[in-house]
């Protein structure tokens, strides 16, 4: 029983299409109340899109599961309206300390530049997040939160989804017009639709102990190869708040789960690791395997697969909650602008030419990192080790170290949305990035770039000045967001942004007259030197799935 | 195609370079022998620094052992 957190419960209310006959209608139906749902739900509620929300639980994760937001996440959940809890409640890390044996073989900095609003992680307990988003969710009134109902079966039709969910009091009949299967890796409705879920299982099972302490270690990730209180594995330690720390132990393939899980043999692995002088209560304890697979396609028809229903990757890297994250940031706005008819139903095919990538970028990196730490021969095993011991005299080595390469945004290279080559100067930062944050001044109030960026959830057009007195017409349903150089001479536009520092310039690559197209989701769509309306309508318009075949 | 793996012979004295390398496993068990070459492997392969080269030469090392032997 955790000392930290308990799990609040949602009441179940009864389904007022109980005991009808006939189907209830609803427009968009998302399965699935875990962390990439509830995010989906509060997206498209933000984009004035209601959904219908099926959870079989009546509370928020149990235990121990994502702790590491990412960059990029929190940018999402700024955009949400949520940034400002995770930096207030999680723990904000930049550095990582690798050991090797006994000894410290070197440090880094994930995010060694200042001048962005958000740290490059911030610590937090998943359930903490997930609370705070079914809060938001409930205060849109756009949400329909239904705890314990349970999907039994789904039938895919060419007009959405049809849903049999079963609950305390009965079961009904719910006709999806789009259905977004956010069911987690052990996806059911992935199964009633027997698509399968490929790729490779690791012979390899981790132990993770969340303990209680008060330890002497600043926040930062700590991992250890190869240490003299666990010798021959691996073993991880993240803080959260409240006193509460992750450590997760690499046991080996042989080790029994059942033996690993009882709670005086954890307690005298975390008391190997930590010496006698630290007091400690052992809060969470899970031993588990992992694998990489992923579904071929995250479009059928209606049914869109989000998050780890979709794709599954080992935990190093912090991948997984991050990904499902980013995947409903990039399928949000498509729905929205295919439901109020302002783009075809082919706009969803860009969200699995875009994801699809986006998972098999994370797959990898989250299989190298997993054959790094855990050597499945003796001459992986050497290399392993040659690595990490010139990696403390010499730099060389330390890009080689791979104890997780740590979840980045995907850049959406080679997306259908994209415009290229139409006269984007060199060096700005190309079609498909996500947005680059930066500090500007408004009114001379010290203020971020990224706030706002789609801030009304539309596309934006950043167009760059040196004065603030000119800007490009943006097209309609395009927002205009202008960056001057300079604080303008009396008379400058309206809500113009001053990069005093030069930084917003340099990291989107642009000079005065210089603009960039932006989705709804911040990615990059085209760049533009000196734009003609017609041009940034024609991006527009191809970024909406509208382009000529 | 920009550079490509020298493969004409290089080494001044070919000799030395040899006992070089043997002196340097003398004494070593065959783990730690096999982690020094891999340390030399790194330590030359950062210096070589081109990564098509690289996998050139990975390409060579393996086809040499499956056409090698008899």
């Amino acid at each position: 029983m955790p000392a930290t957190y308990t799990n609040p419960r949602f009441p179940f209310r009864r389904p007022l299409a109980l005991g009808r006959a006939g189907a209830e209608e609803a427009r968009v139906v998302i399965v699935g109340g875990g962390l990439t749902g509830l995010t989906a739900a509060l997206d498209l509620a933000r984009r004035g899109v209601a959904s219908v929300l099926l959870d079989e639980d009546d509370t928020v994760s149990e235990g121990s599961r994502a702790i590491c937001w990412a960059k990029r996440t929190l940018e999402i959940y700024g955009r949400l309206g949520l940034g400002e809890r995770f930096l207030r409640r999680g723990i904000t890390w930049n550095t990582g300390r690798v050991f090797f044996r006994e000894r410290e073989a070197y440090s880094f900095d994930l995010l060694p530049e200042q001048g962005h609003e958000y740290p490059a992680f911030v610590n937090l307990p998943q359930y903490h997040a997930e609370e705070w988003l079914v809060a938001a969710c409930e205060d849109t009134g756009l949400v329909d939160l239904r705890w314990r109902n349970r999907v039994l079966a789904v039938e895919n039709r060419a007009d959405g989804a049809l849903l049999s969910v079963e609950t305390p009091d009965g079961a009904y009949r719910l006709h999806a017009g789009w259905l977004l299967a956010c069911d987690g890796a052990r996806s059911g409705v992935r199964r009633a639709l027997g698509l399968p879920f490929t790729g490779q299982v690791f012979r390899d099972r981790f132990l993770i102990a969340d303990v209680v302490m008060r330890p002497p270690f600043p926040a930062e990730r700590r991992f250890w190869f190869d240490p003299p209180f666990h010798p021959g594995q691996s073993v991880l330690l993240h803080q959260q708040p409240d006193g509460l720390w992750r450590i997760d132990f690499q046991l080996g393939w042989d080790a029994d789960p059942d033996a690993e899980r009882d709670p005086g043999r954890v307690a005298a692995r975390v008391r190997a690791m930590l010496g006698p002088g630290i007091p400690f209560e052992l809060e969470w304890v899970s031993v588990y395997t992992f694998r990489c697979r992923r579904l071929e396609r995250f479009r059928h028809g209606r049914t869109l697969f989000v998050g780890d229903s979709a794709h599954q990757v080992s935990p190093f890297g912090a991948r997984g909650g991050n990904g499902g994250v980013q995947d409903a940031d990039n399928l949000c706005w498509k729905l929205a602008a295919v439901l109020d008819g302002r783009a075809p139903e082919a706009l969803l095919d860009s969200y699995d030419a875009e994801r699809g990538p986006a998972a098999d970028e994370n797959i990898l990196h989250s299989t190298r990192s997993t054959d790094f730490i855990t050597p499945k021969t003796g001459a992986a095993l050497a290399y392993r080790d040659a690595v990490l011991e010139l990696a403390e005299r010499h730099a060389l080595a330390r890009p080689l170290v791979n104890s997780g390469r740590l979840s980045r945004p995907a850049v959406l290279a080679d997306s259908p949305l994209s415009t290229t080559g139409g006269g984007a100067p060199d060096g700005m930062l190309p079609a498909g990035s996500p947005p680059v944050d930066a500090p500007v001044l408004r009114n001379g109030e010290p203020d971020w770039l990224l706030r706002h960026l789609n801030a009304d959830g539309r596309f934006t057009l950043l167009a760059f000045d040196d004065t603030g007195l000119r800007a490009p017409a943006a097209p309609p349903g395009v927002g205009l967001v202008v960056v001057a150089e300079r604080e303008g001479a009396p008379g400058h536009l309206p809500g113009v942004l001053f990069d005093h520092s030069g930084l917003a310039a340099r990291r989107w690559g642009c000079a005065p007259g210089d603009a960039v197209l932006l989705r709804p989701d911040g990615h990059v769509a085209a760049g533009f030197r000196a734009p003609a309306p017609e041009a940034i309508r024609v991006a527009h318009g191809r970024a909406l799935g509208r382009a000529a075949a | 195609m920009t550079a490509s793996l020298r493969t004409e012979p290089r080494l001044a004295d070919p000799d030395g370079f040899y006992a070089a390398l043997m002196e340097a496993h003398r004494g070593l068990d065959d783990d730690a022998s096999r982690r020094l070459d891999a340390r030399l492997v790194i330590l030359l392969a950062n210096h070589i620094g081109d990564d098509a080269v690289l996998r050139e030469a990975i390409a060579l090392a393996s086809a040499a052992a499956e056409q090698g032997g008899g």
